[in-house]
């Protein structure tokens, strides 16, 4: 039966995520910008609100709560609400151990999982863009080629958040039985990390290339064993990548009401004017209509159907919904908008990130 | 919980309209748009069978005391979803013959809204007896639309009866409600011009009573099945208990405010009626690409999906949106939750996204889209009236705004 309401569960988390996101993310949102790095006291705090343990089996140490889409959908969206990179740095660990909780093979599951839920954080990450304009996510051009019981890695991946600190990185490959995933130690041989990326947006978030010069890992390091199926885990990724759209447009969306109301023109508050007004009521429109994408999506996922074309519908639509609910916040504000004293310039350049992200989150 | 599933009652109600809207009203559209004036009695009347009495088109007061009975004191009603469910089905065959179906249409709403339970009963019984009837609504003047507040047809007391006096245009149904069936027009009016909107009542006027008249029939650009007409009310009298609620002129403006209230019934379900519109159009194009073996491949990367491809990906994630955006606002009216800011956001998105969609589906479809062989042109001109009528896309972005700015119609006007 149709329902928009989430659970008593689901709201007190996102109350929980709200909150944090609100007194412990987003003030140091603009430092945080402006230094190219996160708080250092943030991933400790950040572990502490269960994202990684969560979902992990009880049977592995983690608190059994299992993995759900929709909650997930809702804890990203309040994150993101205060901050992309600092978000993106806490969800970081997920992009490996989801993956391994849905597709993971039993000993994959007991050789990684336990790792990643005792009371200190522990990071994970997953290398699944590439650096190419004509990149796709469906035919990547890192290649698994089997060679007797091992598989050899080639390619150069990009956008990997916290590779040079993840204990694994679960590297996304092209194996001849079709796309697949591998997890790989750090200190590989033929694994190389690049310098920190410099991106337009996302800052604090530390990123690295990683090139796979010929990498060998084991036949039992891919991901759910031979040709398991990992289309849902970039479904999922597309998910999420709405979900973290929806959280920027509306920080971006708030701020500008607040603005709009404060604001005088010709005597009034210039949210009093049409000009004004309507632009916001049509970005609060949008963000709703987001929202319902990325949760239609997500529950898609969660009964186990075919959701390809409703995380397809809700990234797509996330991709160009943020990016102009960001701008016409920005416009809201005026020449104020493009001053860094203020953080919707910095909500722009989050947005436009949203269109390039793949995998850079999971739900 | 987060739910996308339609309950079994809602699917099975479904599924059978969509049976009746692709047999029944497929068929017939081109030929009711090409005669605009002509009523396809043979559908009206089969229609009038089927449906009479049920929530499929249109709400009565029987039916949701028999929903409740049926559902339970625990689970929530269901009544404004299942309708917007069947609407967008109905919409999809089409929505010039949907809004020409017989019922008790906005004028029940607004009975069913800001009528007592004795009202209800003695005008809402009608509809599921007898022949084919209307309801129609009649707000829109030739001096005012959407700025209903300034209404100057009047309602003044006589003795036992109110006396009305006024002009209202582009009323839905309105010769069928007023003279062609034994319906009734809620006429709004004002009992005092000074006192603004306060002062706003709505009257319920039988069809055949004198002193209202039908002057003339709109010729229109689209959903020209339906009829739209000028009512002229010249000394047109009505029983005292014909007022929907109640006469005293309070200076809250509780009356205007109960008869607004029906929008956020109705918005929801023309809201639907737009999606079911683009639903058509985009399944045509849909169909249209899969008939030269076009599959749209929703995982690909941007610079491999041709520019079609984008276009119907972009268009399908519109509509979907509209659609969700629709069932949220009559989710939360079922559950007695306020939802005043999420039935105009859902009008609002659905009224362009079915302008949108069914512009690009005639670009997309070239001289086929263009044809009046075809109904891609017909669903462009018949959508285009959901971003106008129950608010317009500005009344209701105004609605929005002053929701979310917390603004009241005086600081935002």
């Amino acid at each position: 039966m149709v329902n928009f309401k989430p659970t008593e569960d689901q709201e007190l988390l996102r109350e929980t995520m709200k909150s944090f996101a609100r007194e412990v993310i987003r003030p140091g949102a603009r430092e945080a910008d402006e230094q190219n790095a996160i708080p250092s006291e943030l991933p400790a705090k950040g572990w502490e609100l269960g994202l990684v343990q969560n979902s992990i089996p009880e049977e592995h140490g983690g608190f059994g709560s299992g993995r759900s889409a929709i909650r997930a959908s809702l804890k990203i969206e309040e994150l993101a609400y205060g901050d992309l990179a600092m978000a993106l740095h806490l969800l970081t660990p997920r992009l490996f151990t989801i993956p391994l909780i849905v597709a993971g093979t039993d000993q994959q599951k007991a050789a990684w999982l336990p790792m990643f839920a005792g009371d200190s954080p522990v990071v994970g990450t997953a290398a699944f863009t590439e650096p190419a304009w004509d990149f796709d996510p469906q035919e990547l051009s890192t290649t698994a080629t089997p060679d007797g019981g091992n598989y050899v890695l080639a390619g150069r991946k990009c956008l990997v958040p916290l590779a040079n600190q993840a204990k694994a990185i679960l590297v996304y490959a092209s194996a001849p039985d079709g796309l697949a995933a591998f997890i790989v130690e750090p200190g590989a041989a033929g694994l190389s990390i690049s310098e920190r990326e410099k991106n337009m947006g996302v800052k604090a978030l530390d990123t690295f290339g990683v090139e796979l010069a010929g990498v060998r890992v084991p036949a039992s390091a891919r991901l759910g064993g031979e040709g398991a199926d990992v289309q849902p885990l970039i479904d999922a990724g597309r998910v999420a990548n709405a979900s973290m759209a929806v959280g920027v447009a509306h920080a971006a969306f708030d701020y500008a009401c607040e603005y709009a109301k404060e604001r005088q023109a010709f005597g009034v508050p210039i949210g009093q004017k049409q000009a004004i007004a309507f632009m916001l009521a049509d970005m609060a429109t949008e963000i709703d209509s987001t929202r319902l994408l990325a949760w239609q999506a997500a529950w898609c996922i969660d009964q186990g159907q075919p959701a390809t074309r409703e995380a397809c519908l809700a990234s797509r639509y996330a991709t160009k919904a943020s990016l102009e609910v960001a701008d016409d916040a920005l416009q809201v504000l005026g020449g104020h908008g493009y001053i860094r004293d203020h953080p919707v310039e910095l909500y722009l350049r989050n947005a436009r990130g949203i269109a390039t992200f793949d995998a850079m989150a999971i739900v | 919980m987060i739910d996308f599933e339609l309950s079994k009652s809602c699917k099975s109600i479904r599924d059978m309209t969509h049976q009746a809207a692709e047999h029944m009203m497929r068929p017939i559209s081109r030929e009711t748009d090409e005669n605009e004036h002509d009523k396809p009695w043979e559908f009206i009347n089969a229609m009038w069978e089927v449906s009479r009495g049920t929530t499929m088109v249109g709400g009565t007061d029987a039916d949701d005391k028999a929903d409740a009975k049926a559902a339970g004191p625990k689970e929530p009603s269901e009544r404004i979803l299942r309708m917007c469910v069947t609407v967008e089905e109905l919409c999809w065959g089409d929505v010039g013959l949907y809004l020409s179906i017989p019922n008790s249409g906005l004028g029940g709403a607004a009975v069913g809204a800001a009528g007592t339970p004795e009202q209800r009963r003695r005008f809402l019984a009608r509809f599921s007896e007898g022949k084919p009837k209307w309801g129609a609504m009649a707000i829109t003047e030739p001096s005012c639309g959407s700025d209903s507040a300034a209404i100057q047809t009047t309602a003044v007391r006589d003795g036992d009866q109110w006396v009305l006096n006024g002009t209202k245009i582009f009323c839905t149904s309105g010769l069928m409600a007023a003279e062609k069936s034994e319906g009734f027009v809620v006429v709004w009016a004002t009992l005092d011009r000074s006192a603004g909107r306060a002062a706003i009542r709505a009257f319920v006027v039988d069809a055949g009573t004198p002193g209202m008249f039908v002057t003339k029939v709109e010729d229109k650009l689209g959903i020209r099945a339906s009829d739209t007409a000028t009512l002229v009310f010249e000394d047109c009298r009505v029983p005292l208990d014909n007022l929907l609620g109640s006469a005293e002129v309070k200076k809250t403006g509780k009356g205007f405010k109960g008869a607004m209230a029906t929008f956020d019934a109705t918005r929801p379900i023309v809201a639907a009626s737009g999606v079911g519109v683009a639903r058509a159009a985009l399944e045509f194009v849909k169909d249209t690409m899969k008939e030269r073996g076009i599959e749209i491949r929703y995982g690909a990367p941007l610079h491999k999906l041709t520019a079609l491809e984008r276009d119907v990906i972009d268009l399908e994630g519109e509509v979907d949106a509209a659609r969700l955006l629709v069932w949220r606002a009559a989710w939360m009216l079922d559950n007695g939750i306020h939802n005043n800011l999420e039935a105009s956001m859902c009008k609002a998105k659905a009224g362009l996204v079915v302008t949108h969609v069914t512009q690009k589906a005639v670009e997309i479809l070239g001289p086929l889209g263009y044809s009046r062989e075809l109904l891609a042109e017909k669903w462009m001109r018949d959508a285009k009236i959901t971003d106008i009528y129950e608010g317009t896309q500005q009344i209701n972005q105004l609605i929005i705004a002053r929701r979310i700015l917390g603004y009241s119609s005086e600081e935002l006007r």
